[in-house]
C-alpha cells in the first residue's frame, strides 16, 4: 500500500534538546513513524512526554542495574561449571544477605514513590484543558470508520463529516466520544492519549495542537475484522483556515454542472443514498460516512486510501477487496453508472 | 532413633468429628461460592446505578414482600432444623438427627415451591429488561443452590436413616450442614439486595 | 462403641524395610492398562499428564503464533484473512493463558507437592483426578470448536458488545464462554485441593515456616483462584445468557452495561496473571539456591512478599481500563496501586540476587534458566510499571508495548522458570538426567531468540503500532522491527524445539540420575527417582527447611529431621494428617483407592456443557443427571475410608 499522505509533525524540543541529541538517530526513526508517541505536537502531549521519557529512562536504568548485579553475582565467585551428578557439594550460609533486600527494596521504593508523585502531578494537569474549550466535536466510532459532528448551540451551525477532523491551532478542543456499535478507541498519538468510545456512555477528552499539521489517528480498541484499517486524520490549521473550512462545510455542495454529473447524482441517490448522505440532495443515509464535501478529504475509507480518482474508483468497484468485511458491500453498478457516480463525487468540494 | 519420633499417643483413624479433608474442602467451596454471589450482587448494584428510564428499576415498582418475607423465614427455620440435627448427632441421638434432616429438607422444598409462585407472580420475564434478567438470574442461581442443597439433605437423611453416623463419625453431616447454612446466609444477602434496597431508595 | 475403636498408635520403622515397601506397592500401585489409566488417583501420574497436556497446548499456541508472525513479518502480507487472523490471536491468547500457563504450574505442583511435603498423596486424590479430566475435556472442547472454524475471535478478554450476538453471530463465542466455565471448574477444584493439602498433609514437624517457597506460590495462587475464578465464570455465563436467552446484562440499549464485563473480567484477570507466575517464581526460589549452594536469602520476606503480591493483586484491575473514561480519582488510586505492587516483586528480585551473590553458583542449564529469568522478569516488570502510570498508559495501551510487556512477564516468568524447572526436576520424574550440552544450546537459542523477538515489540509499540491488527501499511516505521520480531520468534521456536528434543532424548537414554543428583535439600530428593507410588516408605519428620542439608548447616531444632525412619501407616492407603500451623500429627487419614468417579463426572459435566452449546437440552439434562448420580455415589460414606459408624476395616 502506498503512503497516502505526508506528516508535518516534528519533535517538540522544549527542555529535551539534550535527549534529542543522544537519541537523534532514534528521533529520526520517530519522524518516519507517524503514530509514534515519543514526540509530541500538542499541549497534552507536552505534559505527558517528559513523564513517558522519564519512566522509560528509569526503567532502562533498573534493567541495566539488575543485569549488572546478576552478571556480577555469577562471575564474582564462580563455582563449578558442571555438576558432578549425585556427589555431595559444600553448602554454606556465611552471610545472611538480608541487607541486599533492605537496601534494594528501600531504594526501589523511593524511586517508585517518586514515580507515583510524578504520575499524579501529570494526571492532574492533563485531565482537564488549560482553558475552557470553545469548540466541541462529537466523534462516533462505527465499525470501521469515524463519524465527526461539530456541535453548537445553534442548530444551523451543526454539521457532520467523517474520518477527518479539523481543529484550530492554539486552542483546546473538547471531544465527546460515543461508540455506535462496539467499543472503539480514539487516539491521535502526536496530540494525546487514548479515550475509548463506548456504547451507552459519552466519554470526554480534549486536545490542543501547537502547530498546524496533519496528524494521523487510529482506532486502538479491537472492534472486529477491520479494526486494523480504522484510521483517521486530524488536521490542525490556523484559526482563520479553520473558520473558512467550517463555513464551507456548513454549505451544501454545489449542484452538478454537466448532464453526466446529474446522471451521477441520480445513480448515487439510487445506489448509494440509502447509506450515504449528501447535503442538499435526496441521499440521506446514515449507515456510512457523510460524503457532502468528500473532495475536501485527503483520504477515503477511514484513512487507508489516498483520495484520488483512481483510488476512489478502486474503492467503489470493490470495497471488499480493499477492506474485507467492511460494511459497504460491493455496489452492483455498470461501468457507465460507476463512471457517472465518480464524476459526480468529484464535484463534491 | 525411631523411638524418639513424636508419636506416642493414639491417633484417630479416618473421619472423626470434622477432622476430615472433605470438611476443609467444603469451607473453600463455600468461599468460592460466596465470591460468586458477591460478583452477582456486584453486577446488580453496578447496573442499578447506571441510568435507567424512570420506574423501570426495579421493574414493576417496589417488590412485593408478601411471599418473600415468609419464605425467608421458612429458609431460616430449615437452617435451624439442620443445626438441631447437628446438635443431636453430637449427642449420639440418631433418631432426632434423621428428623432434623427430614424437616430441613421439607422446608427447603417448601421454599422452592413458594419461590415458584413468587416467580410466576412477577409481571416480567427473563428477557424483559436488565432488571428482570438480574432478578431471575440471581434468584435462579440461589434456587439452583437450594435444589442441590435439598438433594444433599435427602441423601444425608437416607444415610442417617441407614445408621451410617454416630457420635464421632458425622463428618458428612457437618459438611452438608455447612453448605446448607451457607445457602441460607446467601439468601439473606440476595433478599436484602432485591427486596430491601429498593425501599431504602435504590431505584429509579 | 467407644472412641478407642477408632484409634491406633501408629508404628514406626526405618525405610530399609523391603517387606513394607512390597506391601505399600500392592496397596498404592495403579492397575496396569486402560483401567488404571482411567481410574488412577496418583498425584504423580496426574501431574505428569498435566505437564504433557500443557506442553501440548504450548506447542499449539506457539504454532498459531508462528503463523501470525508470518502474516506480520511484512506490511500488507495476506496469507491470512482478517477473520482467520482474529481467531488465531484470540485462540493463541486463550491457549497460552488458560490452557498452558495455568495448567503447567498445576502439573508441577501436583507432582511435587506431596513429595515436597513428605506426604503420600494430595489431600483429595479423586478431586485431583477430576481436575485433570475436566481440564483435558475443556481443552478438547475449546479446540474442537477452533478446528471447525469457531474459535474465539474477540481476543482473550472478549469484550462486549463485540462478543454479543448482534456483532458476533456465529457460535464462536458460545464455545469460548462454555469452555471457559468448564475450565474454571477444573481450576477451582484443583485450587481447593492444594489449599486443603497445605493445611492437612505436611509431614510432622513441617510448620508453615518450613515449607518450600513453591508451596507458598501455589498456595497463594490457589487462594486467589478461589476468589477470582467466579468472576470470570460468571461473566462468561451472563454473556452466554445474553447471547442465547435474550437477557440484558451487557446489552446497552436495554439497560445493560458494556463496562460491567470489563470489571468482572479484570477483577479475575489481574489476580490470574499473578496466579500463573507466583508458583513459577516459587520454583526459582527453591531451585536457584540449590545451585548457589546456600539457602535462599530472606525466606520469610519472600514468602510474605508472595502473599502480599497476591493481596495487592486484587486491587489493581482497573489498570486494564485506564482509557474507559473512569473518574480521575479512581484512576489515581489504581495507578498508585499498580506502581506500588512492585515492592513485593522487588523483595523477591533482591532475594534472588543476594542468593547468587552470597553463594557459589554451579553452572547447570537449570541455573541459567533461573538466573536469566531474573533479568527477564525485571524487563517485563518495569514495562508494567510504565503502563501503571495512567497518563503514560493512555499512550502505551493497546499498542505492541503491551504485547511486549505481557510476553516478557509470561514467557520470562512462566516459560523460562518452567523450562528450568524441567531441567531441575526431570531426574526426579524419570530417573534420568537431561543432556547438559544440548541444554546449553537450548538455553542460548531460547534466550537470544526471545529477546530478539520480543524486545523490538517495545519499540514498535512506542512507534505507535496498535495490537490486534492483521496487517499494517508500510511507511509507518514498523517494517524492520516486525521482521526482526518474526525472525526472533522463529529462533525462539527452534529453542523450544531443542528443549522438546532434549526431553525426548533424555527420557529414552539420559544418564541415570540417582536419588539426589543436585545434592538438593528438600524432601522430594529423599526418595528414589522416580518415586514409588506411595512416595515414602516411612513418613519423614521435619525439623528445618533443609532436611537434607542439616548436617552441613546446623540450623535445625532438637535432633534434626528424620527421613530414613518414621511413621509406617500400612493398614490400607493411609496418610498422616497434621495440624495446620505446626504440623503436629492429628489424625490418620484413610486415602481413597483408584476410582472411575472422576473421569465419569468430567465426561458428564462436559456433556452438560456440550448440550448447552448445541442447544441439545436432552444432552444437558442427561449430563446433569449423571453428574448428580456420580456425586452422590462419590460422597457415599465408605467404611473403608473411615466415614461410617463402624470402625475402619484394617488393611
Ligand atoms: C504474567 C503475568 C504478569 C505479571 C507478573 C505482570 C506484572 C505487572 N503488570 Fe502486567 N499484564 C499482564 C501480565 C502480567 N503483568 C498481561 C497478560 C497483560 C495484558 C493483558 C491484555 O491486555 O491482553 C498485562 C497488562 C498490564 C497493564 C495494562 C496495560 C494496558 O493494557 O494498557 C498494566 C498497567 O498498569 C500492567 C501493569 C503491571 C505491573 C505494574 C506489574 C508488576 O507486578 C511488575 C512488578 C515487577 C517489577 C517492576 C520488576 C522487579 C522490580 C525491581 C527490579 C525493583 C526496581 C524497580 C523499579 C524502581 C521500577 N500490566
Ligand atoms: C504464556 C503466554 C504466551 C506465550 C508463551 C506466547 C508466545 C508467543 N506469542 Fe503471544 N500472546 C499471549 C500470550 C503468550 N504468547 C497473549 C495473552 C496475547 C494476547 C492475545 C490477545 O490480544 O487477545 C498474545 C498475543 C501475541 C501477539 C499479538 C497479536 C496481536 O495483537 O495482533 C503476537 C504477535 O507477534 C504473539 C506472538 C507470540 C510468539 C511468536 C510466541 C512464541 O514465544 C511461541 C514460541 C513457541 C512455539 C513456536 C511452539 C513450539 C515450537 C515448536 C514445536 C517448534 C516448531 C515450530 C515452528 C518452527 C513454527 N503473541
Ligand atoms: C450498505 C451501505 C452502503 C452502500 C449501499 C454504499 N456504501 Fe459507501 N460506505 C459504507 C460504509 C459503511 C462505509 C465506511 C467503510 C469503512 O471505511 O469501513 C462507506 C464508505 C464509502 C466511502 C469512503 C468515505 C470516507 O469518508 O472514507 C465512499 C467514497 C463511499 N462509501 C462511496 C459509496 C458509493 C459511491 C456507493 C454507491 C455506489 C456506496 N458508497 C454505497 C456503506 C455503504
Ligand atoms: Cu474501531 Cu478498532
Ligand atoms: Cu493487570
Amino acid at each position: 500500500m502506498r503512503k497516502p499522505f505526508a506528516i508535518a509533525a516534528g519533535p517538540k524540543a522544549v527542555g529535551w534538546a539534550c535527549l534529542c541529541v543522544v537519541f537523534s538517530p532514534v528521533s529520526r526513526a520517530f519522524a518516519a513513524a507517524p503514530l509514534n508517541y515519543l514526540t509530541s505536537a500538542g499541549v497534552q502531549g507536552d505534559s505527558v512526554l517528559p513523564l513517558t521519557w522519564g519512566v522509560t529512562i528509569i526503567s532502562i536504568a533498573v534493567i541495566v542495574i539488575i543485569a549488572i548485579l546478576v552478571a556480577g553475582g555469577i562471575w564474582r565467585r564462580p563455582g563449578l561449571s558442571v555438576q558432578p551428578a549425585g556427589r555431595r557439594l559444600p553448602v554454606e550460609e556465611k552471610a545472611s544477605g538480608l541487607n541486599w533486600i533492605w537496601i534494594g527494596v528501600g531504594i526501589s521504593s523511593l524511586v517508585l514513590l517518586f514515580m507515583v508523585v510524578w504520575t499524579m502531578a501529570v494526571l492532574a494537569r492533563v485531565t482537564s484543558p488549560p482553558t475552557r474549550p470553545a469548540l466541541t466535536i462529537e466523534v462516533t466510532g462505527h465499525q470501521w470508520w469515524w463519524q465527526v459532528r461539530y456541535l453548537s448551540r445553534d442548530p444551523a451551525q451543526i454539521f457532520t463529516t467523517a474520518n477527518e477532523i479539523h481543529i484550530p491551532v492554539g486552542e483546546p478542543v473538547r471531544f465527546k466520544l460515543v461508540g455506535a456499535d462496539v467499543i472503539h478507541s480514539f487516539w491521535i498519538p502526536q496530540l494525546g492519549g487514548k479515550t475509548d468510545a463506548i456504547p451507552g456512555q459519552t466519554n470526554e477528552t480534549w486536545l490542543e495542537a501547537h502547530k498546524p499539521g496533519i496528524y494521523r489517528g487510529q482506532c486502538t480498541e479491537y472492534c472486529g475484522v477491520q479494526h486494523a484499517k480504522m484510521g483517521m486524520l486530524l488536521i490542525a490549521e490556523s484559526p482563520g483556515d479553520f473558520a473558512a473550512w467550517r463555513a464551507h462545510q456548513l454549505q451544501s455542495p454545489a449542484h452538478p454542472a454537466t448532464g453526466g454529473q446529474w446522471a451521477g447524482l441520480a445513480n448515487f441517490t439510487a445506489h448509494c443514498g440509502a447509506c450515504h448522505a449528501i447535503r442538499g440532495t435526496d441521499a440521506a443515509g446514515m449507515v456510512g460516512p457523510d460524503l457532502s464535501h468528500l473532495m475536501q478529504r485527503h483520504t477515503i475509507a477511514a484513512g487507508i486510501l489516498p483520495n484520488d480518482p483512481a483510488d476512489l474508483e478502486r474503492w467503489i468497484s470493490d470495497p471488499q477487496g480493499i477492506k474485507p468485511g467492511a460494511l459497504m458491500q460491493k455496489p452492483e453498478l455498470s461501468a457507465n453508472e460507476r463512471a457517472s457516480i465518480i464524476s459526480y463525487l468529484e464535484t463534491l468540494n | 532413633m525411631a523411638d524418639r519420633l513424636p508419636i506416642e499417643t493414639a491417633l484417630p483413624v479416618g473421619a472423626i468429628d470434622t477432622r476430615a479433608s472433605g470438611w476443609w474442602a467444603m469451607i473453600f467451596v463455600v468461599f468460592t461460592e460466596a465470591a460468586l454471589f458477591a460478583y452477582l450482587l456486584f453486577s446488580y448494584y453496578y447496573i442499578a446505578v447506571q441510568p435507567h428510564a424512570p420506574h423501570t428499576f426495579p421493574e414493576g415498582g417496589l417488590p412485593d414482600l408478601k411471599l418473600a418475607v415468609p419464605n425467608t423465614i421458612v429458609l431460616l427455620l430449615s437452617s435451624g432444623a439442620v443445626a438441631w440435627a447437628q446438635f443431636n448427632i453430637e449427642k449420639n441421638d440418631k433418631r432426632h438427627l434423621v428428623w432434623g434432616l427430614g424437616i430441613a429438607a421439607v422446608l427447603g422444598m417448601i421454599f422452592l415451591v413458594v419461590q415458584y409462585f413468587e416467580w410466576a407472580a412477577k409481571p416480567f420475564a427473563l428477557a424483559s429488561s436488565s432488571y428482570s434478567s438480574l432478578y431471575f438470574v440471581v434468584t435462579g442461581f440461589h434456587m439452583a443452590h437450594v435444589v442441590v442443597g435439598v438433594i444433599l439433605l435427602w441423601a444425608l437423611f437416607a444415610w442417617s436413616a441407614m445408621g451410617y453416623f454416630n457420635r464421632v463419625r458425622y463428618a458428612h453431616i457437618h459438611i452438608g450442614a455447612l453448605y446448607w447454612h451457607f445457602v441460607d446466609a446467601v439468601w439473606i444477602a440476595v433478599f436484602f439486595t432485591f427486596y430491601v434496597t429498593p425501599y431504602l431508595g435504590l431505584r429509579t | 462403641m467407644t472412641i478407642t475403636d477408632y484409634e491406633r498408635v501408629p508404628t514406626v520403622s526405618t525405610d530399609e524395610n523391603q517387606a513394607l515397601a512390597d506391601k505399600f506397592k500392592r496397596l498404592w500401585e495403579t492397575k496396569p492398562g486402560l483401567a488404571g489409566f482411567l481410574s488412577t488417583v496418583d498425584h504423580k501420574e496426574i501431574g505428569i499428564r498435566y505437564i504433557i497436556t500443557a506442553f501440548g497446548f504450548l506447542i499449539a499456541g506457539g504454532v498459531e503464533a508462528a503463523v501470525m508472525r508470518w502474516q506480520l513479518a511484512w506490511p500488507g502480507e495476506h496469507v491470512l484473512t482478517p477473520e482467520q487472523y482474529d481467531q488465531l490471536f484470540s485462540t493463541h491468547g486463550m491457549t497460552m493463558i488458560f490452557l498452558y500457563a495455568g495448567p503447567i504450574l498445576s502439573g508441577f505442583s501436583n507432582y511435587l507437592w506431596p513429595l515436597l511435603l513428605g506426604a503420600r498423596d494430595m489431600a483429595l486424590p479423586r478431586l485431583n483426578a477430576l481436575s485433570y479430566w475436566i481440564y483435558l475435556c475443556a481443552g478438547i472442547f475449546l479446540y474442537a470448536a477452533f478446528a471447525f472454524g469457531f474459535g474465539p475471535n474477540d481476543g482473550w478478554f472478549n469484550y462486549v458488545p463485540l462478543a454479543a450476538r448482534p456483532y458476533n453471530a456465529g457460535p464462536n463465542i458460545d464455545f469460548y464462554a462454555l469452555g471457559m466455565i468448564l475450565l474454571g471448574i477444573s481450576t477451582t477444584v484443583g485450587a481447593i485441593n492444594f489449599i486443603v493439602t497445605f493445611l492437612r498433609m505436611r509431614a510432622p514437624g513441617m510448620s508453615i515456616n518450613r515449607v518450600p517457597i513453591l508451596i507458598w506460590g501455589t498456595l497463594t495462587a490457589s487462594a486467589a483462584n478461589i476468589f477470582a475464578i467466579p468472576a470470570v465464570s460468571l461473566a462468561f455465563f451472563l454473556l452466554w445468557m445474553d447471547r442465547n436467552l435474550g437477557t440484558h446484562f451487557f446489552d446497552v440499549p436495554t439497560g445493560g452495561s458494556a463496562l460491567l464485563w470489563q470489571h468482572l473480567f479484570w477483577m479475575f484477570g489481574h489476580p490470574w496473571v499473578y496466579a500463573i507466575v507466583l508458583p513459577a517464581m516459587g520454583m526459582v526460589s527453591d531451585g536457584l539456591p540449590v545451585f548457589c549452594r546456600r539457602p535462599l536469602v530472606g525466606y520469610t520476606v519472600v514468602a510474605l512478599a508472595t502473599v502480599a503480591t497476591m493481596v495487592l493483586g486484587f486491587g489493581v484491575w482497573v489498570h486494564h481500563m485506564f482509557a474507559t473514561g473512569l473518574p480521575t480519582i479512581s484512576l489515581s488510586f489504581f495507578s498508585a496501586a499498580s506502581i506500588i505492587i512492585t515492592v513485593p516483586s522487588a523483595v523477591a528480585i533482591f532475594a534472588w540476587i543476594a542468593t547468587i551473590w552470597t553463594g557459589r553458583p554451579v553452572f547447570t542449564t537449570a541455573f541459567m534458566f533461573f538466573t536469566s529469568f531474573i533479568v527477564l522478569f525485571t524487563i517485563g516488570g518495569v514495562s508494567g510499571v510504565m503502563t501503571g502510570s495512567v497518563p503514560v498508559d493512555w499512550q502505551l495501551t493497546d499498542t505492541y508495548f503491551v504485547v511486549a510487556h505481557l510476553h516478557y512477564v509470561l514467557i520470562g516468568i512462566n516459560v523460562f522458570p518452567v523450562v528450568g524447572a524441567t531441567y531441575f526436576w526431570f531426574p526426579k520424574f524419570t530417573g534420568r538426567l537431561m543432556d547438559e550440552r544440548l541444554g546449553r544450546w537450548n538455553f542460548w537459542t531460547m534466550f537470544i531468540g526471545f529477546n530478539l523477538g520480543f524486545f523490538p515489540m517495545h519499540i514498535s509499540g512506542l512507534l505507535g503500532m496498535p495490537r490486534r491488527v492483521y496487517t499494517y501499511a508500510d511507511g509507518m516505521g514498523w517494517d524492520w522491527l516486525n521482521l526482526i520480531t518474526t525472525i526472533g520468534s522463529y529462533v525462539f521456536a527452534v529453542g523450544v524445539l531443542l528443549f522438546l528434543i532434549n526431553v525426548w532424548k533424555s527420557y529414552r537414554r539420559g544418564a541415570v540420575a540417582g536419588d539426589n543428583p543436585w545434592d538438593a535439600p528438600t524432601l522430594e530428593w529423599a526418595t528414589t527417582s522416580p518415586p514409588p507410588p506411595y512416595n515414602f516408605v516411612v513418613i519423614p519428620t521435619v525439623a528445618s527447611r533443609h532436611p537434607l542439608w542439616e548436617d552441613r548447616l546446623q540450623q535445625h531444632e532438637g535432633e534434626g529431621s528424620h527421613v530414613d525412619a518414621g511413621l509406617v501407616l500400612d493398614h490400607d492407603r493411609e496418610a498422616i494428617g497434621t495440624s495446620s500451623l505446626d504440623a503436629t500429627p492429628d489424625i490418620i487419614l484413610r486415602m481413597p483407592h483408584d476410582s472411575y468417579a472422576p473421569v465419569i463426572l468430567a465426561l458428564a459435566v462436559t456433556a452438560f456443557f456440550a448440550g448447552l452449546a448445541f442447544h441439545a437440552w436432552w444432552l444437558a439434562a442427561l449430563g446433569a443427571l449423571v453428574v448428580g448420580i456420580d456425586i452422590i455415589g462419590w460422597l457415599w460414606p465408605e467404611r473403608k475410608l473411615g466415614e461410617t459408624a463402624e470402625p475402619a476395616i484394617h488393611g
